[in-house]
């Protein structure tokens, strides 16, 4: 999959699928907004704010997910000195860090009718907005630093020493007492949400999935342009 | 109808501005990155078309700028 997002493909997949996966992901986004807003059920205990979990939920995930890979492809970048690895990196890191934000907000905005409280700096919201710091880290080592090989290994280790903070914020549930619920969707143990608030989840994770892949080839593009834009001066 | 569903127990104002929050930030990060890209795209065209032609057919021979040319006004001139 790397492979074929090299240089010399990315422009023809982008102008191919981007129209694609745009009508795609508002397809699906329409399909989940119907579920999540309208067609679910509200929660025995928290009613209807537990429709802010469709969004919330989602926006976590992708963004924790998307750091992960950030993070792994930054030891490639080091090890093996590989820069389209780099614009890989750098195309993925707008969308992940507009996720941590959205994750941060709307769960302060849950935690109004649920904790009584905007903020509480338990580890969970903590940890997530030590990702978020990460996040604006990273991207600002782009436009800081001048020298691009400076740049690369300077984002590389920030993204590497980020990825100590991922398992404390998918565990800190669970090893501090916290405001914030355990997870009730599980790979491993048992998930202890029910099936009408799991489809509308699954529908809006893979909207927001869509959402960021869309980005990142838009981004991708930009960054490719901008190389191949230098590449004509010195024709 | 409506009302109750904008109401939802109370929670309406939470649940709504949650999901405009979202809809709001997609929307401006679609914007900012559409623009960056439109942005490089026309410096791609002025550079091509300032190019001496020789300069040029060298740039056409390389698959990248083909694909670029293709996707830009630059390729119709």
């Amino acid at each position: 999959m790397l492979n074929y997002f090299n240089p010399g493909n990315t422009i023809k997949i982008i102008s191919k699928l981007q129209k694609f996966v745009f009508a795609l992901f508002i397809a699906v986004l329409i399909l989940g907004l119907a579920e999540a807003l309208i067609l679910s059920p509200e929660d025995y205990k928290q009613s209807d704010s537990v429709r802010i979990m469709y969004v919330h939920v989602p926006a976590a995930w992708i963004s924790l997910g998307i750091f992960t890979v950030i993070s792994i492809l930054s030891f490639g970048i080091l090890i093996f000195k590989n820069k389209n690895f780099s614009l890989i990196t750098k195309s993925l890191a707008p969308s992940g860090f507009v996720f941590n934000i959205i994750a941060l907000v709307t769960g302060s905005i849950w935690g109004k009718p649920t904790w009584g409280t905007w903020w509480a700096w338990d580890a969970r919201i903590t940890s997530m907005l030590l990702l978020a710091i990460f996040y604006l880290m990273f991207m600002m080592s782009w436009k800081i630093v001048d020298k691009e090989n400076v740049a690369i290994k300077l984002s590389s280790y920030i993204a590497i020493f980020g990825l100590i903070n991922i398992p404390i914020i998918k565990f800190s549930v669970d090893w501090w007492s916290t405001l914030h619920q355990p997870s009730s969707v599980n790979v491993l143990k048992e998930t202890t949400i029910h099936t009408s608030m799991l489809v509308p989840l699954g529908i809006m994770t893979a909207a927001f999935a869509l959402f960021s892949l869309l980005i990142f080839l838009m981004k991708y593009n930009t960054e490719l342009l901008k190389i191949k834009n230098k590449g004509l001066d010195r024709l | 109808m409506i009302s109750e569903i904008l109401n939802m127990n109370g929670y309406g104002a939470y649940v709504l501005s949650s999901f405009l929050f979202t809809l709001v930030s997609f929307g401006i990060l679609y914007s900012v990155i559409k623009i960056q890209l439109n942005k490089e795209l026309k410096i791609f065209e002025t550079k091509f078309n300032n190019l001496e032609i020789e300069k040029a057919e060298i740039a056409k021979k390389q698959k990248t700028y083909r694909e670029i040319l293709a996707i830009t006004s630059a390729s119709k001139i």
